[in-house]
């Protein structure tokens, strides 16, 4: 767990217990059943304007069901989602599977979302690093690559949240970092709400503000120092939690520019 | 001499043609195929049942495949079986309903050939106007919807999330898949009707780079398709509907092979089949 908070906080972004900060979206004892198994149980949430809210857990936890839960998309059985009106939200799915038979490239696919100047197409794409690939079919994007297209279509809308589901599927190590800072970036110069969804325990971004330890109900949440040491979460990932930090720090100790957020 | 139902037979063919590119378009990205299939197969009873209420085949056959299709999209909405079990129940249970009737009521004659291998020589002047007014909405929804209709396609819940109505424009796209496999099976029969809509946007692909690109590209191939069939099956005496497929999945082939050698002529000559289009690799 990467759980300190070394990289300095934007000082506009309002703390939540200093001014009362708008909440964006709450879920207030979201239950969800389906198929008679229920996935989520009693989950309360609430994601306030500006903050990076990290929810994590492991496989079957239920974390895309929350984040369908919080934008609309799927109906809690029980439990309340209060959605402040007129949000702007700016989603990247877990998954994105273009069927062959699609012939789409990078441009066409960012202008699904609404039609776009090429400036505008231009500058998102530089923003997420990615200059210059408005012609590309989108099958011929890397897993990374494709993140970031992803990531640029949700900043077309101008969020004031963004939900971000496994933003690091299919990235590999070194690119899952800079994702991280890219994200983290992103919501220092917008300013927008991040909601963020990872089954990835031991690499939290340093940027997040409040981590949420889910496993069908929320275990615990609180900054990322707090959750690493509460018990609950212990209990959850302890001795898997253990190794793979290890494996981690010795990934870490090979790599000549340390990654961004981190102690020298 | 161009006689009229000749003609008129000219005037479907191309029209039913512009109809399926672009909806064929949709039916091959979403996969939609085997649901033209359950939905052709069913007509049957839509038409024994629009004869013994005296209304018109073609119209009986439009209501009876909007009906079936708002039953599957209802049925889809919460289901325990796959979607092709409980299409493949549906539309052989129709069809056999429509079997029996046709051999209990003795005084319905209807020619069970013309409807499933099509007869386009039978093309009245209803059914042109039907075809008109049904191009004329095609027309007017992909305008106003084709971006949230491609971007439902691509991935719903995104599509959701930005404000697309997910669920009433699947419906919309349904209906109207289900509306031209109406009229199409006046042209080529239900056993065939399905390849109208799926190979000419199969032909259409290795060409187009962008979604609205593929769907005009196979309305275009589609109307020669259709066009060439119709005229081989005058000049050679052919049956029309099986020509007009077969001229289609000639034209597949052709635009396919071209493709592959355009692709292994862009590499210096080696022609690697599997991956003929450069940009569908990972």
């Amino acid at each position: 767990m990467r759980a300190q908070a070394t990289e300095p906080r934007p000082p506009a972004r309002p703390g939540p217990m200093v001014d009362r900060p708008t909440v964006l979206v709450a879920l207030e004892g979201v239950s969800v059943e389906l198929d008679e198994r229920l996935i989520l149980d009693r989950v309360d949430l609430a994601v306030h304007a500006g903050e990076i809210v990290t929810v994590i857990g492991p496989n079957g936890a239920g974390k895309t069901t929350l984040v369908k839960v919080a934008l609309s998309l799927l109906a809690p059985t029980r439990g309340r989602v209060t959605v402040r009106p007129g949000l702007r939200v700016g989603y990247s799915p877990q998954q994105l599977a273009i069927d062959r038979a699609m012939p789409i490239d990078v441009r066409g696919f960012l202008g699904l979302g609404g039609p776009r100047g090429p400036a505008e197409l231009g500058a998102v794409l530089e923003e997420v690093g990615l200059a210059g690939v408005e012609r590309r079919p989108m099958r011929a994007l890397s897993g990374g690559e494709l993140r970031r297209v992803l990531l640029a279509r949700a900043l077309l809308r101008r969020p004031e949240l963004l939900a971000l589901d496994e933003p690091l599927s299919g990235v590999d190590v070194a690119g899952q970092l800079e994702l991280y800072e890219l994200i983290a970036t992103v919501r220092r110069r917008r300013g927008c709400a991040v909601l963020l969804v990872s089954h990835d325990l031991h690499l939290v971004m340093a940027a997040t503000d409040r981590v949420v330890c889910l496993d069908r109900h929320v275990c615990c949440s609180g900054t990322p120092e707090a959750v690493a040491r509460d018990a609950a979460f212990l209990h959850l990932f302890g001795d898997r939690l253990a190794r793979v930090v290890a494996l981690y720090q010795h990934h870490h100790a090979c790599r000549h520019d340390p990654p961004p957020g981190r102690d020298p | 001499m161009i006689e009229g139902f000749l003609l008129r037979a000219l005037l479907a063919g191309v029209g039913i043609a512009l109809l399926a590119g672009p909806l064929g378009a949709f039916v091959v990205w979403r996969r939609l195929a085997i649901f033209g299939e359950a939905l052709a197969h069913s007509a049957l009873l839509g038409v024994v049942l629009a004869y013994l209420l005296e209304l018109d085949p073609t119209l009986g056959l439009v209501l009876f495949a909007v009906l079936l299709a708002t039953a599957l999209w209802a049925l889809e909405e919460q289901q325990l079986l796959p979607t092709d079990t409980i299409l493949s129940t549906l539309s052989h249970g129709a069809l056999a309903a429509g079997l029996v009737i046709l051999s209990l009521v003795d005084w319905l004659r209807i020619d069970l050939l013309a409807y499933l291998f099509g007869d386009i020589l039978a093309v009245s002047r209803l059914d042109l106007w039907i075809l008109a007014a049904l191009l004329g909405l095609v027309a007017l929804t992909l305008a106003k919807y084709w971006r949230g209709l491609v971007s439902l396609t691509i991935e719903p819940d995104l599509a959701r999330v930005e404000g697309v109505p997910v669920r009433r424009l699947r419906l919309l796209l349904d209906l109207l898949i289900a509306a031209a496999i109406a009229v199409g099976m006046k042209l080529v029969g239900l056993v065939l009707v399905v390849s109208l809509l799926v190979v000419p946007a199969a032909a259409a692909r290795p060409w187009s780079r962008t979604p609205h690109g593929m769907a005009w590209r196979a309305a275009a191939l589609g109307a020669l398709a259709a066009t060439g069939g119709l005229l081989a099956s005058v000049l050679l005496d052919l049956p029309s509907g099986p020509a007009i497929v077969l001229v289609a999945v000639l034209v597949f082939a052709a635009s396919t092979l071209a493709h592959q050698l355009r692709t292994a002529h862009r590499r210096g000559g080696s022609a690697r089949p599997g991956l003929a289009d450069p940009h569908l690799r990972r």
